[in-house]
């Protein structure tokens, strides 16, 4: 018995299903410590729509609400701010949201179901900072030329006052419309889609 | 009294036989160049900032609370009510920037001796791993007190692996196990900043000198002892140019250890947020998921590769570019051994386009990292008046990111077609007797 030949053919056989049956071990053993880094159940059970009045936004101005953890900007836009917007789009990569990042009602000229009132999700889509808001029309030092808009403070980019990004900056997309539908004429919901559509 | 420390250093040997020569092999009998210089102490003063980093960190967590509901309120307990927590914490966020001040110098030496060239390039791999993991490490530790400008880095830093096409929206909920950096995300980065990613660093450091062992040391004339004379006074057959290490040199870095540690208290002393370069104002406001502070920029050890990502803009519909930039700015380095066909190690040897392209590097560094940190945001108004200052801060950082990856390409074809008109270089080390 121990003076037999050795059988190389047999012992590379043995080794190498040896390997890939330990290795699918680990490789199975793995899933679960690398699932256990998604987003927990508590974690997705924590996103439910949001309802916000309307009333107290003045021409103008923006408020901030939290939805999913998530900023959402509510602007009141004057006459003058959604006059510029159509001019802009020589300046800006996706002028007619082409790209999926608003729900169908919302994709026109103003980004909006009406066009005064502007929600979005306040994410920059470069890196997901929250970019201010700049909303009057005056040379700034990031662009002499500023129509109103936001300004991301992370890497600089740059969106028109319907969330529009222009062109030669960090940032590749317009920023996210989320649903949201008019419950009456001065309440809205954020994360349900207006009856009917889809 | 004596005799009782011969007769344990005996049990010992007779119990673990290999201790002893291993200390000969890294200490005593570790012959290293003679001449070493100036550069030389920043490997040792690393090593010395690691051991800080991991004593000032292990106390720091018996105070420190990692969770979002608590970590912030827990820092500022470490600094106000614990026994002198306040000088534990400083130590440990000075040791951060000292610990890549000292690592930058210790590459900028490897570069400039091409200490990285045959037969150390793995020693400039593992170095270059180390230096990986030291930012994912540093990254880690900056997110832990939970200010808002932890928050924003985080979801910033994460974001990144975010603009990877398809699957990056579901890679960014996996790295922080929600949807933006909540308590999961605070949890995981604490556990890997203090167990996991210590642990790869300090075998890392254990196989970087290993490695180095090996092959010994380079020296500031490139020039390889083990192929010169042989025969010094400690023994008949190693370099005749190469001196023990313990005793001269542990000597020789203590000096070193005397001037950093002075330099080091200074700090913790007086400055220890060093005017916001160290620790950012932003950061004593709790983090806040709505607002994203008015200037976030990155700890200053990361600005160079975040002016990277700033000065790309996004094409075809991708953010992607940017971020491959900054990784590769990073990466082209570990192909440094191949990238430099020079058979001259050393500067002092080396042609003028290679001293001259790597000035231009280094200037490219700094200048990519005044832009990242804000500097030219607020020198450009102040020298040129009410210009275009986002038009001159793209056009400058652009211009900096090209020489960066250009002095990768230039010094390839400066070497491989053989363009580098090279100094002779001397069959012995410059100062020996």
């Amino acid at each position: 018995m121990a003076n037999e030949v050795v059988d190389h053919g047999r012992r590379r056989f043995l080794t190498a299903t040896t390997a890939v049956v330990g290795g699918l071990g680990i490789v199975s053993a793995a899933v679960p410590f690398i699932k256990s880094w998604e987003p927990s159940a508590r974690a997705k059970a924590a996103g439910a729509p949001v309802t916000q009045s309307l009333k107290k936004i003045e021409a103008g101005q923006q408020l901030i609400v939290g939805w999913r953890s998530l900023p959402v900007f509510i602007v009141n836009r004057t006459p003058a701010q959604l006059a510029v917007l159509p001019a802009q789009d020589t300046r800006l990569v996706d002028p007619k949201s082409t790209v999926d990042q608003q729900p169908k009602y919302a994709q026109n000229g103003t980004r909006s179901i009406k066009p005064e009132w502007l929600v979005m999700v306040g994410i920059c889509t470069h890196l997901g900072c929250v970019p201010g808001y700049v909303g009057e029309m005056k040379p700034e030092p990031f662009d002499p030329n500023w129509q109103g808009g936001y300004y991301c403070p992370c890497h600089h980019s740059r969106y028109d006052m319907a969330g529009r990004v222009y062109q030669g900056v960090p940032a590749p997309k317009n920023m996210q419309i989320p649903p949201y539908n008019f419950i009456d004429d001065t309440t809205i919901q954020i994360g349900v889609d207006p009856k009917g559509a889809a | 009294m004596a005799n009782v420390f011969t007769n344990i250093g005996d049990w010992v040997n007779e119990r673990a036989p290999g201790l002893m020569p291993m200390y000969r092999t890294h200490m005593t009998e570790y012959y290293a160049p003679k001449n070493f210089n100036l550069w030389y102490y920043f490997g040792s003063l690393a090593l010395l900032v690691l051991v800080n980093q991991i004593v000032t960190g292990i106390f720091l967590t018996m105070n420190y609370n990692p969770s979002a509901a608590g970590a912030f309120d827990s820092v500022q307990y470490i600094m106000r009510d614990v026994e002198w927590g306040w000088l534990i914490r400083y130590m440990h966020s000075t040791g951060a920037s000292l610990f890549f001040i000292v690592v930058f110098l210790h590459m900028f030496r490897g570069i400039m001796y091409g200490s990285y060239k045959k037969p150390r390039e793995l020693v400039w791999l593992l170095g270059m791993l180390i230096f990986l993991v030291l930012m994912a490490e540093a990254f880690m530790g900056y997110v832990l007190p939970w200010g808002n400008m932890s928050f924003w880095g985080a979801k910033v830093i994460v974001s990144l692996f975010g603009t990877i096409p398809k699957i990056g929206g579901a890679l960014v909920e996996w790295i922080m196990g929600d949807f933006l950096p909540a308590d999961a995300t605070l949890n995981r980065f604490f556990a890997l900043h203090v167990i996991a990613l210590p642990l790869v660093l300090l075998l890392l450091v254990v196989l970087h000198i290993a490695a180095l062992h090996e092959v010994g040391s380079n020296n500031p004339d490139g020039v390889e002892i083990k192929k010169g004379p042989k025969g010094n006074r400690w023994d008949a057959l190693k370099p005749t140019d190469g001196i023990p290490f313990h005793p001269y040199y542990t000597v020789k870095d203590l000096v070193g250890v005397g001037f950093f540690l002075l330099i080091a208290a200074f700090i913790i002393f007086f400055a220890p947020t060093f005017g916001g370069w160290f620790l950012e104002h932003d950061n004593s406001i709790m983090a806040n998921n709505l607002v994203t502070p008015a200037e976030i920029k990155p700890v200053w050890y990361f600005t160079p590769f975040y002016a990277i990502v700033r000065m790309i803009p996004s094409f075809l519909g991708q953010a992607f570019w940017g971020v491959l930039a900054m990784f590769g700015a990073i990466a082209v380095l570990f192909f440094m051994p191949w990238i430099d066909r020079g058979k001259v190690k050393s500067i002092r040897y080396r042609g003028t386009g290679y001293k001259v392209s790597l000035g231009l590097f280094v200037v490219a560094f700094l200048g990519l990292g005044a832009v990242g940190a804000g500097v030219t945001a607020e020198v450009i108004p102040e020298w040129f008046g009410n210009v275009d200052l986002t038009f001159w801060e793209n056009l400058f950082g652009r211009v900096m990111t090209i020489i960066y990856f250009g002095f990768f390409v230039f010094l390839w074809a400066y070497t491989y077609f053989g363009w580098e008109k090279t100094k002779p270089v001397p069959d012995r080390v410059t100062v020996h007797d």
